[in-house]
């Protein structure tokens, strides 16, 4: 195991930690130096993470700034982290939106103050840990831990249905990831080790290879609990709840990073872990993924609640994202990844704006609007910007990831992109078309004539998510170039063993082999390669 | 002949108990009114003693008696669960004896004997010394059911306790008959070597467990938990779904361990009896509006959690069942020792709709509450989920793969009904008003303990579990 001496990601998931700690410290009705505070932990955090950039190394694929520690002795579980282009970018968004959920939320939480900034500093810390786990059981805890700060977060802060919304989405998440706990047993039982790139190294050797039929099931043990996150169509129906009743900071943090976590889970764990299933399942999961694009985009356009038409938006969004994955070619991936941080920030700007209009108005119906640009230029100007971005507008980040989605989609399934563009059109027609009616024409509602434009924080907030979006869309290189290498070798761990290997290879079929253990692997398992020839002599399959 | 030295070290414990109990009794009438305190304090070092004391055991491990105790790992595990259980319990009753106006003595004393039965059902493999530990732990419990003597719901509580705790024990001793009757013996390690009747003992193995399941409240023996959970005074509430529970399975886990006929003959009805257990107690809890009443069946479920480790048969589900009645015992106490304290006079408030809104108003206590409520979810960083995945990791390795599955959709369900409390407590309006927070000392500190065991529990549980697989060893 290559540690590295610096703690950097252990700094990134504990500062939060000690900033909501510091939080509880202060008096309850202090307001202003929570918010203070609060702030203060999340700017830090974004310094912090702003060196990864400095310290990480494009050239290398594998895991970076690695750090082990053991964490419990029975059963040997290790406090792993790591860091590769994957989770990268995935964790500057957290710690870009987190500041910006937290100045959201400056004036419009004004009950419990204390509570709302403690469970969102909670969030990010476990967010984060989603992120740089590479163990499957730290990963586990992570994943679910960070489920009670959101649920509080819809259920206090919500909105009139928060309770239900709130129940609903923690019910669901855990229906998924209890199913998932008994996969990473499953995997434990029969490698003895929770240790991610481990596990990788057994695959990739041949040291661990599964019977078809429990490889399918372990790997929908998995997929279940991210397909339900991201969400896929049909796991979908709990988003559109909980994002109409979560608050502003809430509705971002949710699009913005926590739907990412099903991504990339399937990224990090589904692919590499059981590339034969996940080759198997493509074509049904792209299905699934092109209705969502489609499906979401539909109800998206018969949405009156401008908050849900978002968040209707956000399956269709990740449709394309889910599709770019299990296409499996570079570019469909790169874009992928790409789009994840680039619906985080578009979609987090659009709950941003639409949170902005509920703070003047206190509703979401798009009927109770009409003509606001004539009393708040900015705000509808900033409005237009990111729905452009959103519907992938060039020069603009969203263009950049669906090009490369569909691009890398149609090099070998052409079809799958030719419908997943249906959806780029329709996106078109339901943004634009809440513009126009929130927007443009004349001022409807005499109650809408006298609201006040973007204030300075707004407009600050609003300024950075623009440059975010500008500078995603015209300097992309800067973001796949260092991407590209750890993508690739997702990609070459998914390929096919050659066939001389997959024909030897020992398929156990009732899971009697002895679990194999730490000794039983030699060499640097952190950087597995990919050519490392298979030793094993065994009966061939069935 | 007096019993040697030797034997009396490893009998330490329960000796502390019995002592203390009785001196408690005798001390009583000579307290009056003002001295209510000595006697509490008198339990409290009872107990602590006990807990101290198990040191003797567990330096001088063998067995006792002639053969009528072993002390073993195992059973210091499960001593070390009870004496803290009793521990607990005991400093956080006083306030709510004066609270109700109830004497101090004979609760204490009580409680004290109770825990001595549990003691020798822990350590005794010999079939008629645990039905002395059994009988000893039950009619101390009987009582404490019914402690409340005014309230018709406690009469009620120690009633079906007493008459179904007797057809328990009475299947017990008709068991223990027929296994005699078998076998020609009642020490547990002989049985297999001198069965002659495989039938008589069969039928003496079936019965015995049905006793030991009607006092697990594994299905289908578990009808009679709710009321009286229900019914019994909070602290004792605590007391019975956790001390006994633990002292029970022990001697359910060692009957299976050491009798090779036992082990081979329960597997289907086990693993029956854990899906049963589970879906009925959670399905049941999740329509129940009362709090106190849903954290009953609640144990019922988690019963079942604990017969699908039993399912497993191998040393990491014996180490998972202890771990898990550990961590059980931590946060049902810290759950009932909460509910015993914001239930008010009489415990008035025990509805879900009377919590709705607690949090603004006692916020340290809806903490306290809701971290107890997550851990009986089963959320990491808390005893209950590393109890719960050292479970999982058990039937995983048994390859009961379908048990695990079910284990997990049962989790679900009890998320379902344990966050109602949370939702009521912190995302509803408060539907009475509360009075101020003041958490008297005795509650402040069981809570402060039972939330850090909790939480030490679910991060570094490496040392208990090292002991729990010590223990599982120990007994093969």
């Amino acid at each position: 195991m290559h540690s590295s001496a610096n703690h950097l990601l252990t700094i990134l998931i504990f500062l939060p930690i000690a900033g909501a700690a510091a939080l509880l410290l202060l008096r309850a009705d202090d307001h202003v130096w929570t918010r203070r505070v609060a702030l203060a932990a999340a700017i830090g955090e974004l310094g912090v993470s702003l060196k990864l950039l400095w310290w990480f190394d494009s050239g290398t694929p594998g895991y970076q700034l690695e750090e082990v520690h053991n964490w419990i002795a029975y059963p040997l579980i290790r406090y792993h982290v790591g860091l590769d282009g994957i989770s990268l970018f995935l964790i500057l968004l957290t710690t870009v939106l987190t500041p910006i959920a937290i100045l959201a939320s400056w004036k419009s939480i004004s009950q419990r103050v204390k509570g709302f900034f403690v469970c969102l500093l909670v969030l990010e810390a476990g967010v984060i840990g989603v992120f740089v786990s590479l163990d499957l059981f730290l990963f586990f805890v992570f994943w679910e831990v960070m489920l009670i700060p959101m649920y509080f977060l819809i259920g206090i802060w919500g909105h009139d249905r928060r309770i239900y919304a709130a129940v609903k989405f923690i019910l669901y998440t855990m229906f998924g990831s209890i199913l998932m706990l008994v996969g990473i047993l499953w995997l434990y039982n029969r490698t003895g080790s929770f240790d991610l790139p481990l596990i990788q190294a057994m695959v990739q050797t041949s040291q661990l290879v599964l019977a078809p039929r429990t490889e399918l099931l372990l790997f929908g043990a998995f997929f279940l609990a991210f397909a339900i996150k991201v969400p896929l169509f049909p796991f979908h129906t709990w988003l559109p709840d909980a994002h109409t009743e979560a608050p502003t900071a809430g509705s971002i943090m949710l699009a913005g990073v926590l739907l990412k976590m099903g991504t990339y889970g399937m990224l990090r764990f589904c692919l590499p872990l059981f590339p034969s299933a996940a080759r198997t399942l493509a074509p049904e999961i792209a299905v699934l993924a092109i209705i969502g694009i489609i499906y979401g985009a539909l109800v998206s356009l018969v949405q009156t609640d401008l908050k849900r038409l978002v968040a209707y938006s956000s399956v269709s969004h990740l449709g394309f994202v889910v599709l770019g994955i299990f296409a499996m070619s570079p570019a469909s991936v790169q874009g992928a990844l790409y789009q994840m941080v680039n619906h985080g920030i578009s979609t987090g700007a659009l709950f941003l704006l639409v949170g902005m209009l509920y703070d003047r108005r206190h509703t979401h119906d798009i009927t109770e609007f009409g003509g606001l640009a004539t009393p708040m230029p900015v705000l509808a100007a900033f409005f237009l910007f990111v729905t452009l971005s959103s519907i992938g507008l060039p020069m603009l980040n969203g263009f950049v990831g669906e090009f490369l989605i569909l691009n890398g989609t149609f090099e070998h399934h052409a079809a799958w992109a030719i419908w997943a563009t249906v959806g780029v059109i329709l996106s078109a027609l339901y943004l634009l078309w809440a513009y126009q009616r929130t927007f443009f024409g004349e001022v409807t509602k005499d109650k809408n004539r006298a609201l006040p434009d973007a204030d300075l924080r707004e407009r600050s907030l609003l300024w950075a998510m623009a440059a975010m979006i500008l500078f995603m869309g015209v300097a992309s290189t800067t973001f796949t170039s260092k991407t590209e290498n750890s993508v690739r070798l997702v990609l070459e761990q998914m390929q096919p063993a050659p066939a001389g290997q997959s024909v030897n290879a020992k398929v156990d079929e009732a899971d009697e082999c002895p679990p194999l253990t730490k000794a039983d692997i030699t060499g640097p398992v952190s950087k597995p390669s990919p050519a490392t020839p298979v030793l094993k002599k065994v009966e061939a399959t069935r | 002949m007096f019993p040697s030295q030797a034997d009396m070290m490893r009998l330490a414990p329960e000796l502390v108990l019995c002592a203390m109990g009785i001196l408690i009794m005798v001390a009583e009438p000579f307290t009056g009114r003002a001295g209510r305190k000595v006697l509490d304090v008198l339990a409290a070092l009872g107990a602590a003693g006990a807990l101290a004391a198990i040191w003797l055991p567990a330096h001088n491990m063998g067995t006792a008696f002639s053969n009528l105790l072993r002390v073993d790992a195992f059973s210091v595990f499960i001593h070390a669960i009870v004496g803290a259980v009793a521990l607990l319990v005991i400093l956080a009753a006083p306030s709510y004896l004066e609270r109700e106006g109830l004497p101090h003595g004979e609760f204490f004393a009580l409680i004290l004997f109770a825990t001595a039965g549990m003691g020798v059902m822990a350590s005794a493999q010999e079939l008629i010394t645990a039905f002395v530990g059994l009988e000893v732990s039950s009619i101390s419990s009987y009582i404490l059911a019914s402690y409340r003597r005014d309230v018709p719901k406690s009469n009620e509580a120690a009633m079906k306790y007493f008459l179904l705790g007797s057809f328990a024990t009475a299947f017990f001793l008709y068991g223990i008959a027929l296994i005699y009757g078998g076998s020609g013996t009642t020490v547990l390690p002989h049985i297999d070597s001198a069965a002659a009747q495989v039938t008589l003992l069969t039928l003496g193995l079936a019965l015995v467990f049905v006793g030991l399941a009607f006092k697990v409240a594994a299905a289908p023996f578990q009808l009679w938990t709710p009321d009286v959970y229900e019914g019994s005074p909070s602290p004792i509430t605590a007391l019975l779904s956790s001390a006994p529970k633990a002292a029970a399975f022990a001697l359910f886990l060692r009957i299976l361990i050491t009798v090779e006929h036992a082990n081979s003959l329960w597997f289907w009805a086990i693993w029956i009896s854990a899906v049963v257990t589970m879906f009925v107690g959670n399905l049941t809890a999740a329509v129940q509006s009362n709090v106190k009443r849903m954290l009953a069946y609640s144990s019922v479920a988690h019963a079942g959690y604990i017969l699908v480790a039993f399912a497993a048969r191998n040393v990491i589900g014996t180490a998972a069942v202890l771990f898990y009645l550990a961590a059980y015992a931590l946060m049902k106490v810290g759950a009932f020792t909460t509910l015993a304290w914001l239930g008010g006079t009489g415990e008035e408030f025990l509805d879900i709709d009377d919590y709705a809104g607690l949090a603004s108003a006692r916020p340290v206590s809806a903490a306290c509450f809701s971290f107890f409520l997550l851990s009986l979810l089963g959320l990491p960083v808390t005893a209950g989920f590393l109890g719960k995945f050292y479970i999982f990791d058990a039937a995983v390795h048994a390859h009961l793969i379908w048990l695990a599955v079910l284990l997990g959709l049962n989790s679900i369900i009890g998320a379902y009904y344990y966050l109602r409390v949370i939702v009521a407590m912190y995302m509803r309006e408060p539907k009475r008003t509360f009075n101020p927070e003041k958490i008297p000392f005795g509650v402040a500190a069981v809570l402060a303990l039972a939330a850090v065991g909790t939480l030490y529990l679910g991060l570094f549980p490496s040392r208990v579990m090292g002991f729990a697989i010590q223990a599982a060893q120990y007994i093969k």
